[in-house]
């Protein structure tokens, strides 16, 4: 579903990404976890189509598309989704009509008829039941005055709306208690399915331990550098990220 | 890509649905001002003696005074002798019911939506349309006088009412408060005239339409409400001019009289022509509209949604003169390509317990300038007077501007006066954002920018927010890439 190859990307200059390769299946969910400025926030800026970067090598295919043609715009109608580590505000606007306008213009991108307004609020009250969210997230503004927590599980909310192929998941437990953190996990469970991809980009191993990944990847200094099942998380949890540069390092004296 | 003219053209037509002109015979007065073309104005218009005396005199203080400077805009030399002071669709024998309107005329307002023939009307909306100088027709005007409202055009409350008018015109806005106000006073030629009695909720919505459709005019109408004791009133204006080379001035005086707990509500969509995207053309919106709560308890609210014009010159204010009264302006003002607004309000609390609220949202957008000029004023009259002002500037492109003057003048220890003020931009937080589930970068920012005028909105009359949402959107088009 998802083809990265060799991505080189820089910022200004700054090399960010220096051969990333990752591929996804429909239906798998993989980690990426990695230090801090590793590079896992480019990473999911650069598959949502995020201004400001510069690929300088390599490639991005979804679903046998070249994605890093595509406005960002083109890519959420193409199934891929970003949950962002910082949900940004709006206000003003309430978030049923933000979430409805953004389902029908994918909806029309993809040649699909628009949803009216009565089966929108029928489809997002059934979508709320499912995920135990309240009810009056639908007449609040798009994230303003939300607590952080709040505006993770709105993006939740917003991912079960638009049943993406592609979900990349930015940090989305940083900054959450245990309750929340365990009520988001609930909700991408949910939403775990045969044909659904699933990229979680995260620090800590912790939300693992909710979210039963395939495969684990270690990110540091733009690559890939080791990659495995769920016990990787577990080992990196006890050992901390140095221990794979040191081991690196024993595996190139050997 | 568009090349042709005729292609072009039709884009702007779809940018400016307004902007068509309508091929009707015009009885319009050769261009020039003087005190014959006063007289002959007044003669036109079958008016008393004292009314006729009353523009003289205003004509006479006019020639004395300077054109404002003060405003933050740019405005061409405008030659005063070169617009036609009276321009009427030939109405032959001034007709009795809208039955007998030349179908031309009527057809026209159908088109701006505004159909005035019974079978069409809008429901609820009694409507005064205004084409050039003169009024063509008001709507349900038997259905509003079994209420005990007047609601017709400013000619025929001058034959009707003349009492009312000598007792209220001019007594809000003088002929001597400002350059185009004594102007207007010396020039009018038609408006809307609204007399609520005492007790009488108005059971409609009342409304005029205003178009300008000759060419080398310029318009000045008079709008005059008086609101009695324990009424109640909404009223809405909008406007619209064909798309023209050259500027037109349009000078209006709005004048508001409310008594004790009486309610005016005033809201405005402004979409006069722009002008084009280099700023050929468009109109010169230059109008003073003041409200006067006279009244123990009475309240007056602006309601502005200002979209179009090449330049806007404007202040709807309230003079808070009855006890307990209160003064109310929610504005949005758009400007984009070369546009420019200097626009706000004034809030005069003299009388006690007094209270005033001002909302303003600017929007900037391309080579557009704004401005918002707001006067809070306190007098030692005016015990516990409190006031609110949040005034927000939303930037669009890196070539606009947002500008805002702030006067506060307060003489009272007990007054508590609070402004706020935020400028943004749109960020690419925001946009990228809305694309990133899905929302193409046009709807986003309509998106976004709806979500920031919500508050004002959200004062307009149900079908008129709807207007003033698509009329942000059209002017937004554009302004990305």
């Amino acid at each position: 579903m998802l083809k990265i190859e060799n991505l080189h990307v820089r910022i200004d200059d700054k090399a960010i990404l220096n051969g990333v390769d990752l591929t996804i299946n429909a239906g798998e969910v993989h980690a990426v976890m990695g230090p801090n400025g590793s590079g896992k926030s480019t990473l999911a800026a650069i598959l949502a189509g995020r201004d400001g970067y510069e690929v300088t090598e390599g490639s991005v295919t979804f679903q046998g598309e070249n994605l890093l043609e595509l406005d960002p715009e083109e890519r959420a109608a193409a199934g891929v989704f970003l949950a962002f580590q910082y949900p940004v505000e709006i206000p003003g606007v309430n978030n049923t009509y933000f979430l409805r306008s953004a389902l029908n213009a994918q909806r029309k991108a993809r040649g699909e008829p628009e949803i009216d307004s009565v089966q929108f609020l029928r489809l997002v009250r059934e979508t709320l039941k499912v995920l135990h969210l309240p009810d009056e997230l639908l007449h609040r503004g798009v994230n303003s005055g939300f607590s952080g927590g709040e505006k993770k599980r709105n993006e939740i909310f917003q991912m079960a709306v638009l049943e993406p192929r592609l979900a990349i998941m930015d940090e989305t437990d940083s900054g959450l208690d245990i309750d929340a953190l365990r009520q988001v996990a609930d909700g991408v469970n949910a939403l775990r399915s045969p044909d659904r991809g699933f990229l979680v980009i995260t620090h800590y191993q912790r939300l693992l331990d909710y979210i039963t990944p395939d495969r684990v990847h270690v990110l540091s200094e733009g690559r890939i550098v080791e990659s495995g099942d769920k016990s990787l998380a577990k080992e990196l949890e006890a050992h901390g990220y140095g221990w794979i540069a040191e081991r690196k390092l024993d595996e190139a004296v050997a | 890509m568009v090349s042709t003219p005729e292609e072009i053209t039709e884009r702007l037509d779809q940018r400016y649905k307004a902007g068509f002109v309508t091929d009707i015979e015009s009885d319009t007065i050769a261009p020039g001002l003087n005190e014959d073309v006063i007289r002959m104005i007044s003669a036109k218009k079958e008016e008393p003696e004292w009314l006729t005396d009353m523009r003289l005199k205003a004509y006479r203080h006019w020639l004395t005074m300077p054109m404002p400077q003060w405003a933050r805009l740019k405005i061409a030399p405008i030659d005063f002798q070169a617009i036609s002071y009276y321009a009427s669709p030939n109405l032959k024998n001034r007709p009795k019911s809208l039955d007998e309107v030349d179908p031309k005329l009527l057809e026209t307002f159908e088109k701006l939506g505004v159909p005035l023939h019974e079978r069409a009307r809008l429901a609820g909306v009694a409507v005064d349309a205004v084409f050039d100088s003169v009024s063509v027709g008001t709507t349900f005007q038997k259905e509003l006088a079994q209420a005990g409202v007047i609601f017709c055009s400013f000619s025929q409350a001058v034959r009707e009412h003349p009492e009312l008018l000598r007792e209220y015109l001019g007594t809000v806005v003088p002929h001597t408060d400002n350059f185009f106000a004594a102007l207007n006073a010396a020039v009018f030629t038609d408006g809307s005239f609204v007399y609520i009695p005492k007790g009488v909720r108005c059971p409609m919505e009342l409304s005029t339409y205003f178009r300008i459709n000759a060419r080398d005019t310029g318009q000045f109408e008079r709008t005059l409400i008086i609101a009695e004791d324990d009424s109640h009133v909404s009223y809405l204006e909008g406007c619209t001019a064909p798309m023209r080379d050259e500027n037109q001035l349009h000078a209006a005086v709005v004048e508001l009289v409310a008594k004790d707990r009486a309610e005016i509500k005033y809201s405005t969509v402004q979409n006069w022509y722009p002008g084009d995207e280099n700023g050929v053309g468009g109109i010169y919106n230059f109008v003073t509209k003041r409200g006067a709560c006279r009244g123990v308890k009475s309240k007056i609210s602006w309601t502005q949604v200002e979209t179009g014009s090449a330049i806007t010159w404007k202040y709807p204010s309230c003079v808070l003169q009855g006890d307990d009264s209160v003064g109310e302006f929610y504005s949005v003002a758009l400007t984009h390509h070369r546009q420019q607004a200097d626009t706000g309000t004034k809030m005069i609390h003299l009388g006690k317990n007094t209270k005033s609220k001002i909302i303003a949202k600017g929007i900037s957008a391309g080579r557009g300038q704004q401005t918002y000029r707001g006067l809070v004023k306190v007098l030692p009259t005016a015990n516990n007077a409190r006031n609110y002002t949040q005034c927000d500037s939303l930037l669009i492109g890196k070539q606009c501007g947002a500008h805002t003057f702030p006067y506060i003048e307060v003489r009272r220890h007990d007054a508590i006066v609070e402004h706020e003020a935020t400028t943004s931009k749109i960020s690419e937080d925001q946009l990228f954002y809305c694309r990133a589930r899905g929302l193409g970068e046009e709807d986003a920012i309509s998106l976004i920018v709806d979500g920031f005028c919500r508050e004002v909105f959200k004062e307009l009359p149900m079908e008129f927010a709807v207007e003033a949402k698509r009329l942000l959107e059209v002017s937004l088009e554009g302004s990305v890439g």
